[in-house]
């Protein structure tokens, strides 16, 4: 860690001009990536800007159905809440499947967002990495990517977004609301994210300044059929080799609306909404499932370390599909694939 | 004012905490963990660092009444906070429910994830969602224990639910 | 009717139990308070090459670095190997932490800053900024295969394969069954859940209390006043907690020598704990690439074991270990070679951990056998108690007792395995393919030598004290036990003090000999205090002992009475009284008996069985349900001996289905050097695991009967867990850890009768 000046926000307006001042600033929310990459000497913030007294925890109805998630909400108090558990099961299992317990109570929506890359060369100060230090090139390419992207990757960088959050929030269509110096804006989820392209340093379309301040999720058709299937290296703790978010919407054993977000496979949640709706109209069986799986993973490429990864996904997307249409959604608890 | 870290020329935050029922109020370096500052400057070393990095639960503690790992909280961002550590929960000669039941089903070898074990334990009783013995495995896989002691952890905690009877286990969904 | 102290056997809790549930047991780290210098070192970012410029300006002139060590500063230490060599130390040149500005292996300590704080030492060790000449490493054990050698210095001489006996090559060549097959098993870090950490007090007088991390204190002791020249009288190591080791804290670690010269240098006291990241670089279970070769008849009898392994060592030392000769003397068969080679690699030496050289060895031995059990067509336990051995037939001697026909027995039926149909593939459970495999467990048991004192007070209470660690295997508890049976108190009346290096000579803690070794120690000096008090009692007037000979005597509830009539007696108070004494203390000590060696020879078995299910369509392994039956001699506490089968259980599913180093060959560094990544079984791994413990008595492999109890759980799991998923899927898998990937990829062994 390097030394760093420390400031408590009380309003937002105050945390968006303190980062808009300086560029070395971060925001901190719990910290559980931030203090982890800065320990790591990853990240060397030259100012905190603390939000955790911003009122941004409440998790509010919205009309028609939807609710407003602040970003300060923890991780549990999410997954745990009533309404996001009939509204948005798939979310609150998304939550449930990742980290810990005591991360999740302390991990904010926010924070889960925002959190980068668990690429080990990243993570290690000693090796070269485009996203950590531009230009320097990408050790993963050719090097350890076992954990490593197959869809959206660049020449430069093949990393993935670790979230487990996130893919479920794709999935949903969520909007992401955020302040920044020139007032507030709404980005689409899928908006949110983007690919590593030339500029790996940057995981998403904030702007400097910018902070996100809550989640809004709509009403929805999904609260019956969805899942999400995580496959890691063990049973609970670990971070997704490959995940998927799948809701469906089904009318007479016909596909009404579909779903598919994938984790683990990307810098972003992987959806891909031009070919959700070539599937519209198609009845919801295995044949249909295949075809979806195929077309997702169309342009996969393998790392070496991560080839497996693309059967994996096919066999993943599909089972989860079936999942989501059969109404078993995968239980976080017990570890048998529904 | 108790003095939080060794001096030097690096500025420092007074904040407040209530650290086991006493309150406290320490100037110390942002840069400081709760983990650190219990550890070091608190003389609570009952609390352990196995990671230092989330990786483990060795460090859990409850911050205000929640299970959290104290090893990626900056102490200035809870400034306020009730703090509970193991020594906080009981004594050798005057034991938590939760240490006793460790204690009783060898719930541990080595010791040195136990502390964390407890605390996240305490804390899981606390949440009440653990209902059977795959949902303890699976609200106590934060915490990781290389001796694997596992399954002797799973019946202790079962065992003070069962003896608290708030929350009766249901059969294993197995 | 008097009751006899029986507490030996007996299922107690911990001792120590309170302390380390309540955050008072204190660990290396934990010692110290106020005023400490703090250090932290920083890791070599080459696997191989030279320091060309270490520049510390910036870590220096961070607020609070009070110095900063490198090769080029270090105070001056002993010159000769010999004083670097630890007890358990190996063939070859011992590591010296900032010797010189060759890198021997990536993470390799090169500077340790030293600071007011922890957090300033650990900031400022990122501000050193190192330039090397990096040469090509080589750390892929596969690609060294060509380069391998027989190690000129053999670590200890049981470990050298025997000559080959019979015609292996012809048997094999005729035999109607045979099986051939390369196993590779990727490296293993020990990751204890504690850091190493060593605290150094460092007092006016150039007295030093150092707590140390180790398995061993007198052997950290004696490393250090080697080191630094230091007067044996003026150190004191103590570990009177440690947080686990599995090994590796048999040899003392860089912490130790980083903290000790730091505190000498600065006349200070320092702390330096390591970071998790450097866990992995301190030593591992070495990779091995093996391949077995077995024959067997149409009853499945054996004609031929071949079996020969390929293991990893470091640049600097010849680690060995004993891979290969336990396919020599686990079955019957009269045509047997093995060989075992090393590999140099440019990592930091391997080291023992949990069962050496068993855990691999045995467990690629078990894999073959379920092989050649499916090769011949009769069930995995069948095979294996058709090629019973009674001798050991690698050295020819003769056991002092196997009741490992009872493990299958007792094991077999306590899991169902009645209930196992023999085809892969044919049990299932929705989704899930189930799998049921076994294996055989086999470990050395032996003691080594040991000293104990026991004291026993007027006011009935009695006091063990060893060097001896509990590194949580229950030492506190057992010792205790040993003296209060002995004794005839009550286990609360017992204090046992150990991990400090002035206590009575001990070994240090491995190998599972501690409890067999230091309890009987500790079962002798008992045995002498009571030959004292007896002494005592027979010179008061008018005693009631007249000739009694010390068989005849027994101490309980406070009294020593005669054995033929327990209402005739004294108590201890007043046998001391009389005597003039408040106490009396008495040393014990064992060795192994060497005659008795000559023709026997211990160990310890067990048989795993293990069900697996796994998904059949995305391959997701899961370990449901796990029955190790043990025969380890005498059981001291069950209890504490349960708990150190299921942890070796849980280590081998970790070694099976999870932990793998994952090393980017082209810099030679493991890149997942942290516990997130590299994956130890968390709490939803680990389901169901009982233990059994089948009756043998052996009143040869030590005083007690008991034997080790430490290495046993772990070995044949993994293997079993492999069989398992044969079972299950019909895929063999010979390449651990057994990743979903390995299991999509991996094809369905046709050959299977
Ligand atoms: C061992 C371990 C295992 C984990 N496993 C998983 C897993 O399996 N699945 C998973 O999904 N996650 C996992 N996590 C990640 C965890 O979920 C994230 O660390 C957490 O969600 C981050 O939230 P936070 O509040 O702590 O963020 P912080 O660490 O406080 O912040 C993270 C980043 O977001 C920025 N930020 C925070 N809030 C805002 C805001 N409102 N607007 C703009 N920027 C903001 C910060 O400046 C910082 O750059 C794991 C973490 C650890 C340490
Ligand atoms: S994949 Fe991206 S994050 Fe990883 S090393 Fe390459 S550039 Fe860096
Ligand atoms: S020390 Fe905090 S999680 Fe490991
Ligand atoms: S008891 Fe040793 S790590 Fe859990």
């Amino acid at each position: 860690m390097r030394p760093f000046s420390y400031t408590r926000a009380e309003t937002v307006q105050d945390a968006v001009i303190a980062l808009a001042a300086d560029p070395g600033a971060q925001l901190l929310a719990s910290g559980t990536n931030l203090v982890d990459l800065m320990k790591y000497d990853v990240a060397h913030p030259t100012a905190i800007v603390d939000i955790n007294r911003l009122p941004l925890k409440e998790i509010e109805d919205l009309p028609g159905g939807g609710l407003r998630i602040g970003a300060l909400a923890s991780n549990s108090a999410v997954a745990y809440d009533r309404r996001v558990q009939e509204r948005y099961p798939l979310l609150s299992s998304a939550i449930l499947a990742g980290a810990s317990p005591q991360l999740r109570n302390a991990a904010t929506t926010g924070g889960n967002l925002l959190q980068r890359t668990r690429c080990f060369y990243f993570y290690d100060p000693s090796t070269p990495c485009n996203k950590r230090e531009p230009g320097s090139g990408c050790s993963a390419i050719g090097g350890t990517n076992r954990i490593h992207a197959i869809l959206g990757a660049s020449d430069k960088c093949i990393a993935t977004h670790p979230s487990d959050m996130c893919v479920a929030l794709a999935a949903l269509g969520a909007t992401v609301e955020i302040e920044g110096p020139d007032g507030r804006r709404d980005l689409a989820m899928t908006d949110f994210h983007r690919l590593p392209g030339d500029q790996p340093e940057r995981d998403n379309t904030l702007a400097p300044g910018e902070m996100v301040t809550a989640i809004r999720l709509e009403g929805n058709h999904f609260a019956r059929h969805h899942t999400y299937l995580k496959l890691r290296g063990r049973l609970s703790y670990a971070f997704a080799l490959v995940s998927v978010a799948a809701a469906i919407d089904i009318a007479d054993g016909e596909i009404v609306d579909l779903r598919v977000a994938l984790g683990g496979v990307a810098h972003k949640p992987w959806r891909d909404t031009l070919a959700e709706a070539e599937f519209a109209g198609q009845p919801a069986d295995e044949a249909t499932f295949r075809g979806i799986a195929g077309r997702l993973l169309a342009a996969a490429k393998g790392q070496g370390g991560n080839d497996f990864k693309i059967p994996l996904a096919e066999k993943a997307i599909v089972r989860a599909l079936r999942q989501a249409a059969s109404g078993t959604p995968q239980d976080q608890v017990v570890k048998a694939v529904q | 004012m108790d003095k939080g870290t060794p001096s030097s020329a690096l500025p420092t935050c007074a904040i407040s905490l209530n650290i086991n029922g006493t309150n406290r109020v320490l100037d110390i370096h942002p840069w400081v963990t709760l983990l650190d500052l219990l550890r070091g400057p608190m003389e609570l070393t009952g609390t352990k660092k196995g990671c230092d990095h989330g990786q483990c639960g060795a460090c859990t503690v409850l911050i205000d009444g929640e299970r959290v790992n104290a090893c990626l909280k900056l102490a200035v961002s809870i400034d306020g906070a009730e703090i509970t550590t193991i020594e906080g929960l009981g004594t050798p000669q005057d034991m938590h429910p939760m240490q006793k039941a460790f204690v009783e089903h060898d719930a541990f070898q080595c010791g040195y994830c136990t502390a964390g074990q407890i605390c996240s334990a305490v804390g899981l009783v606390a949440e009440g969602r653990a209902h059977s013995r795959a949902e303890i495995r699976e609200l106590m896989s934060g915490n990781l224990c290389r001796c694997g002691a596992y399954t002797n952890i799973a019946d202790a905690i079962e065992h003070v639910l069962d003896q608290e009877g708030v929350t009766p286990l249901r059969e294993a969904a197995e | 009717m008097l009751n006899e102290t029986k507490v030996v056997g007996l299922p107690l809790s911990r001792i120590d139990g309170p302390l380390k549930v309540s955050g008072s047991a204190k660990y290396a780290a934990d010692h110290g308070g106020h005023g400490m210098l703090h250090g932290y070192a920083v890791p070599a970012t080459v696997a191989t090459g030279r320091i060309v410029e270490i520049e510390t300006g910036l870590a220096e002139r961070f607020p609070g670095v009070i110095k900063i060590y490198t090769h080029e500063n270090r105070p001056r230490t002993a010159k000769d190997d010999d004083k670097w060599k630890d007890a358990v130390a190996l063939p070859g040149h011992p590591f010296r932490p900032l010797e010189n500005d060759r890198i021997l292996y990536d993470g390799q300590p090169i500077a340790m800053v030293v600071a007011e704080s922890f957090e300033a030492a650990r900031d400022a060790a990122s501000l050193v900024r190192v330039r090397y000449v990096a040469e090509e490493p080589h750390t892929d054990l596969g690609r060294e295969q060509t380069r391998s050698y027989v190690p000129p210095q053999p670590r200890r001489e049981e470990f050298v394969p025997p000559e080959p006996r019979g015609d292996p090559q012809g048997a094999f060549g005729d035999a109607p069954f045979k099986i051939s097959s390369e196993y590779r098993l990727e490296g293993e870090y020990h990751n204890p859940m504690e850091l190493f950490a060593s605290t150094v007090l460092w007092e006016k007088d150039g007295f030093l209390t150092i707590h140390d991390k180790t398995q061993g204190s007198q052997n950290s002791r004696d490393y250090v006043c080697n080191v630094f020249g230091l007067d044996p009288e003026k150190v004191t190591v103590k570990n009177s907690f440690v947080g686990g080791a599995f090994g590796s804290g048999l040899r003392p670690k860089h912490q130790l020598f980083l903290a000790v010269m730091a505190a000498l240098d600065l006349k200070q006291s320092v702390k330096v704990e390591m970071s998790r990241r450097e866990m992995f670089y301190l030593t591992w279970r070495p990779a091995t690439i093996q391949t077995v070769s077995l024959a067997a008849d149409r009853e499945g009898r054996l004609l031929s074991v071949m079996h020969h392994a390929l293991q990893a060592t470091s640049r600097y030392e010849d680690y060995q270990e004993n891979v290969v000769n336990w396919s020599g003397l686990a079955y019957k068969c009269d045509n047997v070679r093995l060989s075992y080679g090393l590999a140099e690699l440019d990592v930091s030496t391997p080291g023992d951990m949990r069962a050496p050289g068993a855990a691999t060895g045995v467990t690629a031995l078990e894999m073959a056998m379920d092989e050649l059990a499916y090769e011949v067509g009769i069930d995995p336990v069948e095979l294996r108690l058709r090629n019973f051995a009674t001798r050991d037939q690698n050295q020819d001697k003769q056991f002092t007792s196997k009741a490992l026909d009872a493990c299958y027995r007792e094991g077999a039926a306590r899991f169902g395995w009645d209930g196992r149909s023999f085809a892969p593939r044919s049990m299932r459970d929705g989704n899930d393919l189930v799998g049921w495999g076994m294996a055989t467990g086999i470990w050395e048991a032996t003691i080594m030598p040991a000293e104990a004192k026991v004291r026993l007070s007027a006011d009935g209470k009695a006091a063990v004290s060893a060097a001896a660690s509990d590194i949580g295997t229950g030492t506190y508890t057992v010792l205790g036990q040993v003296a209060a049976e002995a004794l005839g108190v009550p286990i609360d009346d017992v204090t046992v003090l150990i991990g400090d290096s002035s206590l009575p000579k001990t070994g240090v803690e491995g190998g599972s000999w501690t409890a067999a070794s230091s309890g009987s120690a500790v079962q002798a000096a008992s045995d002498a205090v009571r030959n004292t008090l007896l002494k005592h009692a027979k010179s008061m007037p008018n005693s009631p002992f007249g000739q009694a000979s010390q068989d005849e005597v027994t101490l309980a509830e406070g009294r020593l009475v005669l054995d033929r009539n327990h209402q005739v007696g004294v108590s201890i108070g007043d046998i001391m009284d009389a005597a003039g004494v408040s106490f009396i203390e008495e040393h014990g000590k064992v060795a192994p008996d060497q005659e008795q060696a000559k023709k026997f020879i211990s160990y310890t078995h067990s048989a795993v069985f293990v069900e697996v299910k796994v998904d059949e369509e995305l391959g997701v392994p899961r370990v449901t349900r796990v029955v190790s039956a043990v025969a380890g001699g005498r059981v001291l506490n069950p209890k504490t001996a349960r708990s150190q089968i299921l942890g070796g259980v849980v280590m081998g599913v970790g070694m099976a289905l999870h932990e793998e180093g994952m090393v980017d060959h082209r810099t030679g560094r493991i890149m997942n050097h942290n516990i997130a990544e590299y994956h130890m079984p968390a709490h939803a791994d680990v389901e169901d695991i009982e233990v059994i413990f089948v009756h043998e008595e052996d009143d040869k492999v030590s005083p007690l009967g008991a034997k080790g109890l430490g290495e046993i759980g772990i070995i044949g799991v993994a293997a079993a867990v492999s069989n398992a998923i044969f079972h299950a899927t019909g895929k063999r898998i010979r390449h651990f850890p057994i990743t979903i990937d390995k299991i999509l990829e991996t094809s369905e062994e046709v050959r299977c009768s």
